[in-house]
This record gives C-alpha cells, structure tokens and sequence, in this order.
C-alpha cells in the first residue's frame, strides 16, 4: 500500500476533543492534506481551529472555497456550507440540501474525495450521534480507500461510528488513541 | 472503480446532451458538486443511472423543467447571514439613498427569501418606493414559487431570528400572513419587483444597477465561469456600484475581481473601482 494523497475526518457530538486528540499526535510530515467535517452548529469554526491548532502538529485553518488543500496542513469545513474536493486537489464549498440533517455534512466530503482519490485516501469516522459519514465511508471502501471508525464503545458518542460500521465496514476499527499511531504508519514513506 | 469512472463519463454525457439538445451549458460548473447533484437528480426521477437520464431527457422534453429545477438547488434563508443584511442596511442604503431612483440586481433569486428580506430592509429604511428590483434566476420552477412568496411555517421562527439579528425594526410577522402550515409575505413588498429569467451562463447586461446581490451562486462556477459573471456585474453596475457576494466567497482567482474593492470584507460587499466606468 502507498502512503496516502489524501486523508478526511468526520466527528460530530464530542468531535472537538477527538480531534484535539488525534491531531496532536500526528505526524508533522503526513506527507497529505487532512480535510476535516466537524458538526458544531456554529457558523464561525475561527474558534474551533484556534482551540485545536493550540496543540496540532500541523497548521490548522478553516478552509476556503477554490484554494489548493495543501500537504501537512488540516482544513476544516466552514459552517453552513458542505466542503467538496476538486480533481486536482482544490475545495469547493455549496450550499445544497443537508445531507443526513447536516451541512456541512460529512458524507459529501468523503464522497467527492473517494473519487478524488480513489484507493490513495484515508477516511476517518469518530464520535457522533447521528449517521453522517456511513454513506461516504462506504463510498471510500467501494473505490479502496482505507477506512479507519473509532470504536464505538470508546466514543463519546457511538451512534456515527456504529452506522459507519453497520453500512461500511472499516479497515480498521480502534479507540481514539490509537488513531493518530495507526496514520503515522500509513503515512510512512 | 470502474463503477466511478463509468459514472464519470455518464456525467459528463449528460452535460453534453443537455447542450446539444436543449441549450444549456453545464460545462463550466464546479464538477464535485454538479455531479452531485446529477446523481441526485437521477434518482430523484426514478433513474438507475445517469445514463438513462440522459436518454430520456433527450426524448421527452417535457422533463426539461425537472432538470433545470433539480440542478439548480434553489436552498436559500431569509436573512441568511444576519450579519451581511446589517451590514447592507448601515453601510450601503445610506448611500443609495443618495440616488432618486435605485436599481438593485438580485442574481440567483432561489424561492425569493433574499429578496423579500431585501424588500423588508429598504422599506424600513424609507427606501423601497424609490427601488425597483429585479429578481432573477435560471429556474423558472423557482422563480414562479420565488412570485407566490410561501414558505413553509417551520422555517418561521428561523427567519424571525435572522430578521432581528439582521437589525430588522419590527417583527417579521408584521409582513406575512400565517396559514396553517404556511407563511405569506405580504403582496405589497413585491410591488416594486419584477421577476425575470436570466441564465448568467449566456445572458447579458440588462439594467443599470446600483446594487448587485448574488450570494452562494458563483461558488458552484469553475474560476472561468465565475470571471465570466464578475466581468457581466462589473458591466452591469453603475459607477461606484455595489456588489454583494455569500460569506465564504473567494473572487481572488478571477481577473475580473480586481475591478471590485471591498468595502466589508466580512460580510463580502464590494465596490465597483472607480477606473471602471
Ligand atoms: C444556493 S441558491 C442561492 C440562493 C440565495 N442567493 C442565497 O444565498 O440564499 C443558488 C441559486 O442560483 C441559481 N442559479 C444557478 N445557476 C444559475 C445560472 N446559470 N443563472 C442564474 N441562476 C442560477 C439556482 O437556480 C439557485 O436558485
């Protein structure tokens, strides 16, 4: 397997802290841009990226419509808007219907970067007490990708990472700290 | 895999079909969100596949306006943004009311929830008599429940909040009727406004404008695309004219962005430069 072009997170209740946790152990040279769909019902993630870039390993930055997702940097999907990958690796933002009551949804992100992608992406479902990301995990195993779920046992909230499991499956399914370990092997060139 | 990429070209023969056959061209739309949205809308018509859509949109003309409704995606709010309509109101009508006659553009109308908000706005500002607004959209789907001006009653006290959020001196209820599951805006903020088809795809300069609202349109544009629609604004407004994108708009990528300059770069209103005509 190659090291991944692209990795995505989707968390929502208790994402925050999930993040916090995973970004703060990654790598710093992941070698790929991580793009990221965070519920909060807050139009303004400013916050948000402040309180995770606090301990992140990599720079992280809400992202902004037509801009290049770069490597080692973390993007975070602004409120109100669903965040789309391009080929070529630029983010596009709409403002479509939700999907799965959520916008941004986490859904759309993993499915326009599976076919983006295709087998060189990683995707990550956490914490969550709804069922977005269960449809685009599934996407991303249907075109190879890896698929990493937290177990939901060791979520905050187990609803997300057991609906992405029931539908999807996972590669790997592993409790939280063990997440960011598990990318910096994948990420290993 | 191969499924994906088969999808891909089927998107991309709709695009084509839909040129060829009926004029309007897709080509330069965002392609992650617009395939979305043709998948979306191919199941939505009971299709296995993008492929059979594109076979029977060839053949039965009358689901021309299911298309066209189904791509364009007509989500809107009142007030949406809050912030971007106070804005408006504090910073841009004291100097349209400089103006004896005022010319307000709202490209992408939806089902009308912008401009009714807009018509709100200029009336408590004094203004509206002195308006005329034209409210455009590619869909006529949308632009017919745009005129009707209902909206479900659910999304009431949603809009009640933006209302005052956005610096609204009353109450939104003063300008609609309830009605069971329903809301009417009232006839009257629809005086002053005409309601036109206008794909900003092919179509030109129509009016002198003093302002120009065109929120969460251009983000479904391909740079080209959406230089293409900033140049046909920057013609279509007046020397000094306004211009009002969505929040997370970015203009950086397009040449024609450098003919606008903000003036609240937060709330995405511009100025058109005034070496510009
Ligand atoms: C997401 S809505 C935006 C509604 C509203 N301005 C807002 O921000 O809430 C986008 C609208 O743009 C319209 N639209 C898309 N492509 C268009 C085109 N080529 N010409 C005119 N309108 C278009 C759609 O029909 C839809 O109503």
């Amino acid at each position: 397997m190659s090291a991944p072009r692209a990795i995505v997170i989707g968390c929502s209740a208790g994402g925050m802290r999930a993040l916090k946790e995973v970004l703060s152990k990654l790598r710093s040279d992941v070698g790929a841009p991580i793009l990221a769909v965070c519920h909060t019902g807050s139009e303004d993630v400013t916050t948000l990226c402040e309180l995770i870039g606090a301990s992140s390993t990599v720079p992280v930055r809400e992202a902004r419509e037509r801009c290049r997702a770069h490597d080692n940097t973390v993007y975070i999907a602004p409120g109100g808007y669903h965040l789309l990958v391009e080929y070529g690796g630029r983010m596009s933002l709409s403002v479509d219907e939700r999907v799965a009551f959520a916008r941004p949804a986490i859904d759309v992100l993993f499915e326009s970067a599976a076919d983006v992608y295709g087998h060189e992406l990683v995707g990550i479902v956490m914490t969550g007490a709804n069922h977005d990301g269960a449809q685009g995990l599934l996407r991303i195993r249907q075109r190879r990708g890896i698929a990493i779920v937290q177990e939901p046992l060791d979520a905050e909230a187990s609803a997300m990472p057991q609906a992405a499991l029931d539908l999807a499956g996972a590669d790997h399914c592993v409790p939280l700290r063990d997440i960011a370990p598990l990318l910096n092997r994948l990420c290993e060139r | 895999m191969a499924r994906t990429d088969i999808e891909d070209i089927e998107v991309e023969l709709f695009q084509r079909a839909l040129l060829a056959r009926h004029g309007y061209d897709f080509g330069g739309y965002a392609p992650a969100s617009f395939r979305r949205r043709v998948l979306n809308l191919a199941s939505s018509l009971g299709c296995g596949s993008v492929g059979e859509l594109t076979s029977r949109m060839l053949r039965e003309d009358a689901l021309l306006p299911n298309v066209i409704a189904g791509l364009s995606v007509p989500v809107s709010e009142m007030f949406r943004n809050p912030s971007t309509f106070r804005a408006l109101r504090t910073e841009v009508f004291p100097i349209l009311g400089s103006y004896p006659l005022i010319n307000i553009w709202q490209a992408g109308c939806a089902f009308g929830q912008e401009v009714y908000s807009l018509a709100i706005l200029l009336e408590e500002a004094g203004l509206y008599d002195r308006c005329q607004i034209y409210a455009t959209d590619f869909s006529d789907a949308a632009l017919a429940r745009a005129q009707e001006g209902i909206f479900p009653a659910r999304d009431a006290r949603q809009y009640s909040e933006n209302y005052l959020a956005a610096g609204g001196k009353r109450s939104l209820s003063d300008y609609c009727h309830a009605r069971y599951d329903f809301m009417k805006l009232d006839d009257r903020l629809r005086r002053n406004v005409t309601f036109a088809n206008h794909n900003l795809v092919c179509d030109g300069v129509f009016c002198e404008a003093h302002l120009i609202l065109c929120r969460n349109v251009l983000i479904y544009f391909s740079d080209a695309l959406q230089d293409h629609v900033l140049a046909l604004f920057r013609d279509s407004l007046v020397r000094n004219g306004f211009l009002c994108l969505g929040n997370r708009e970015n203009i950086d990528f397009a040449p024609a962005g450098r003919d606008f300059a903000a003036v609240d770069a937060a709330a995405r209103i511009f100025r058109k430069n005034a070496g510009n005509g």
